[in-house]
């Protein structure tokens, strides 16, 4: 249960911050800044969250189902954009394919 | 009596890790990318519940727990950054200006086609962050109107598209390197890319790891620094 306070611990002062800067980044993100950060400056020990974050992580498909069961109440406008959605999605992934993988590849031989 | 039961609370977790769990196991022995665990469950719900006639505002309501345990995946992602950290300190700048430059393309080419194919900016909201993990993708859209739902559909369609097209393309585009071409399965397939960039190496797979969390993270902050300009 260490893990799991460590983990709700984050997320409250995550959410905190998220009130107290107006909300315009959610606190579960801010949560996990600030555990990267308490990680890299060894204020917290990683053993402490590595089971929990391990379980986690390893499930974390299993928690967005309900989100996406949730497309039959988004079901019209879906599929009125349905082409609009289907080419922006497939040619923003391909894109960011390429110019990742191409900057990297130059980048990475210099930096 | 049977109609109470099958809207229970209980009932409905019990069937959505139950469909998960079955997802999971016909994904393991067919290794079709296109059955992937999630897909199926979201397609096996929406059939059972409409047949047993279950709202989905019941459902949405019972399965509560689950937003809660998002939430807390996004905050473990921090651990996971920083285990991939430690593993490619090396070539952490260039990584960091990759990633970055990715995450503004891929914000930009979204939302920009969606406007030209003539959708609205509740559409290019929801959008968005599609490259980036479920998690933090529902995190981001919610203050700008994205429908949730859309973008959890979107960013799995997009993780499965992109792990079977990436290592493809990359091979078509001459892109050898190991760090390079698991960069770019995570930055735009995010967990999915991320699965496959581990079944093709060690390097492959922590490169693509660093660059879902960095992904994430950069997008979550840079859709909200750039809402004024995209919606």
């Amino acid at each position: 249960m260490t893990g799991v306070f460590y983990i709700l611990a984050f997320y409250a002062a995550g959410e905190l911050l998220a009130r107290l800067t107006g909300g315009w980044v959610s606190g579960g993100v801010i949560g996990m800044i600030l555990l990267f950060a308490a990680l890299c400056s060894g204020v917290l020990k990683p053993d402490k969250v590595r089971d929990i974050s391990r379980m986690l992580l390893g499930n974390m498909a299993m928690f967005f189902i309900p989100l996406g069961v949730g497309i039959v109440a988004a079901y019209d406008l879906l599929s009125q954009n349905l082409w609009s959605i289907i080419t922006a999605a497939t040619a923003s992934t391909l894109l960011v394919i390429a110019v990742v993988g191409y900057m990297q590849q130059k980048l990475g031989k210099k930096l | 009596m049977i109609h109470d039961f099958v809207s229970s609370r209980i009932f409905l977790l019990a069937l959505t890790v139950g469909c998960y769990v079955a997802g999971v196991a016909v994904y393991r022995r067919t290794r079709i990318a296109l059955l992937h665990p999630v897909l199926l469950s979201v397609v096996a719900l929406i059939s059972l519940l409409h047949a047993a006639g279950v709202e989905y505002g019941s459902y949405a309501e019972a399965t509560e727990l689950f937003s809660l345990l998002l939430n807390m995946s996004v905050v473990a992602l921090g651990y996971l950054l920083w285990e991939q950290v430690e593993m490619l300190r090396a070539h952490a700048l260039s990584i960091l200006v990759t990633v970055v430059v990715g995450s503004l393309v891929g914000i930009g080419s979204v939302v920009g086609i969606v406007y030209i194919m003539g959708a609205d900016e509740i559409i290019a909201a929801s959008l968005a962050p599609k490259s980036v993990t479920a998690p933090i993708a529902v995190a981001v859209v919610e203050p700008f109107g994205g429908i949730k739902a859309i973008t959890s559909v979107v960013v799995i369609a997009v993780g499965i598209f992109g792990s079977i097209i990436a290592p493809r393309m990359l091979d078509r585009l001459g892109i050898a390197d190991p760090v390079a071409r698991g960069l770019a399965m995570g930055s735009a397939a995010h967990g999915i890319g991320t699965a496959r960039a581990i079944e093709i190496g060690a390097v492959e797979g922590a490169a693509s790891g660093l660059a879902m969390g960095l992904m994430g993270l950069v997008t979550a902050l840079l859709v909200p620094l750039l809402s004024d300009l995209l919606f």
